[in-house]
């Protein structure tokens, strides 16, 4: 890939993430935050294959603390949002809870 | 086909995952399933990635994603919804090292095969600095969001911060020119790593929200230049895609306290310039104390209740005790809503959670626009912890540090109930001229025990 290539994906995905995004209500700041922090935790890939990769020992263990905090950030990040997001909850939603 | 277009492929499909999951979290009613699509293209990445011809030790791997996936779980499932921002804080560090890690190893991979180029070297420059200012700053963040780091730093500290800024400048383009000599992107790395310790620390309380955010869109961006690094194409859109979403919230922060991300980071903490108002002069003789008994007799009468929380209600914990308290007053026919301020809390969206968790239906909680046309038509305010967010002084004097942040207008309310400890001023410094106003009632005391005493006297009258 070239670096043009490559520029030319960096720059179309943050106007792409600049739309996705722009709408969001206030409500759903923290989950955004922390589910997209998660999907930035994606350094993991690259982590993986330095990590086995077998080159010396300085860039395994390099690559290896990379793939346990990257994975903490995926891991947590997912987990934690999900867990946010099961408390919300409206009642416009579920009209059963209306009359009590 | 060979297995590396195999994996991009697959990273094709795990980019689109990224996408619909994004957009999922920008509504309410998908945002879970938005949640699930993320996390099922990262692990859809993650399993692409084991058929790379350069991974030969398994075991390794097994090992690392094991041991981060453990703690991981661990934090996700114990942490309580008032630690939140720090819990993100934390999480957005570990991706900036993770990056910062990342970046590094591979650099040293390219220069002992001798296959450095610029944008490689250009790359890991940009990804050392990134990720490492990410990574201290929010560690700083973290500590002080768990209020366990008082310093707020020295005399000259932005001095300081802008010679470091220029070291990091020089140093990568030590990398560029001498990429062969790898000491210099270590340095880089320890240089960036004081620059965000050092530019964190000054900043604190209701400035946090917009630190976060910037975090958060530097890990992300981190990201995408590790994958400049690597040339990897899911890298590079992840990576952008939550750097834009982390500068839309930075901006949205921003514009909630009328102040550029420049003027969070670059200017000293407001609570230094307390404006030209003595708290003597705006309180004197002025404030009105009230009781939970005194309180529940006004709401007995009331039609329509909006309730303002801040930061106060995540450290008192009454996000429960408020909830009963709605309950009450809605069999009784009250109407109750919620008034959020953007930046009320740590970090955006910050009551919002705490309420959900308390089982408070988000339809209920109005954005500062909505509910601002309401407040004159609403019979009871109750303030809980929240202070600079409902300063007037914002909008009658052009010399405070708050001057023209927009404010939730609970004063155009017919009778305010602001529960809090004291009168001490909020993180801007200043007094607040809404307590001592005609139609304020203070009612001193933990803002837990405070509602739950008003809860109970309403069940009596």
């Amino acid at each position: 890939m070239t670096f043009l290539i490559a520029l030319t994906l960096f720059v179309l995905a943050v106007f792409l993430g600049v739309e996705l995004i722009s709408k969001v209500p206030p409500t759903l700041h923290t989950p955004l935050m922390s589910g997209s922090n998660a999907i930035s935790g994606i350094t993991l890939i690259g982590a993986m294959v330095s990590a086995g990769s077998d080159h010396r020992t300085l860039t395994t263990t390099l690559a290896f603390a990379a793939v346990v905090l990257a994975t903490v950030n995926v891991v947590g990040g997912f987990l934690v949002t999900n867990r946010m997001l099961s408390m919300f909850s409206s009642r416009t939603r579920k009209p059963a809870e209306q009359h009590d | 086909m060979d297995r590396a277009d195999l994996i991009v492929l697959g990273y094709l499909v795990a980019a689109v995952f990224f996408i619909l999951g994004l957009k999922g979290l920008a509504r309410p009613r998908t945002a879970r399933r938005g949640n699930l699509l993320g996390a099922s293209g990262m692990l859809l990445a993650v399993l692409v990635t084991l058929i790379d011809q350069a991974i030969v030790s398994y075991w390794v791997l097994a090992a690392g994603l094991a041991v981060g996936a453990g703690i991981g779980t661990v934090l996700a499932v114990r942490v309580q919804m008032t630690s939140m921002p720090e819990l993100v804080a934390l999480f957005n560090g570990f991706g900036g090292a993770a990056s910062v890690l990342v970046a590094g190893a591979s650099f040293h991979e390219f220069v002992d095969l001798d296959l450095v180029d610029d944008q490689v070297s250009t790359a890991a420059a940009v990804t050392a600095l990134i990720g490492a200012v990410t990574f201290t700053g929010s560690v700083i963040a973290f500590f002080k969001l768990k209020e366990s780091l008082k310093w707020s730093g020295f005399g000259g500290i932005r001095v300081v911060n802008g010679a470091l800024a220029l070291t990091s400048l020089a140093l990568g383009a030590m990398v560029i020119i001498d990429p062969s000599n790898t000491t210099w992107l270590w340095a880089l790395v320890a240089v960036g790593a004081v620059l965000g310790l050092l530019a964190v620390v000054p900043i604190g309380g209701a400035d946090m929200p917009v630190v976060i955010a910037i975090l958060n869109s530097l890990s992300g961006l981190a990201a995408s230049a590790t994958g400049f690094v690597l040339d990897n194409t899911l890298l590079i859109i992840a990576g952008s895609l939550v750097g834009a979403s982390g500068l839309i919230l930075t901006q949205i922060m921003c514009v909630a306290m009328n102040r550029s991300a420049i003027a969070v980071i670059f200017s000293d903490a407001p609570s230094s310039s307390a404006g030209s108002i003595d708290a003597d002069d705006v309180y004197a003789g002025r404030v009105t104390s009230s009781s939970p008994d005194e309180v529940a007799m006004i709401l007995d009468t009331a039609s329509r209740v909006v309730i303002v929380p801040g930061y106060g209600l995540a450290v008192a914990q009454a996000q429960h005790v408020v909830r009963e308290l709605t309950n009450v007053l809605e069999k009784r026919g009250v109407e109750v809503v919620f008034g959020i301020h953007p930046v009320a809390g740590r970090m955006p969206g910050h009551m919002n959670v705490l309420l959900a968790e308390a089982e408070v239906d988000y339809e209920l909680l109005l954005e500062m626009d909505v509910v601002n046309p309401t407040f004159a038509q609403t019979d009871v305010v109750i303030v809980i912890g929240a202070n600079d967010v409902v300063n007037p002084l914002a909008e009658t004097d052009p010399e405070s540090p708050i001057a023209g942040m927009p404010i939730l207008n609970v004063d155009h309310a017919r009778t305010v109930v602001v529960i809090k400890r004291s009168l001490s001023p909020g993180f801007a410094g200043i007094p607040n001229p809404l307590f001592a106003a005609d139609n304020a009632l203070m009612l001193f005391g933990d803002g837990k025990q405070a509602v739950s005493d008003i809860t109970k006297a309403l069940a009596e009258v």
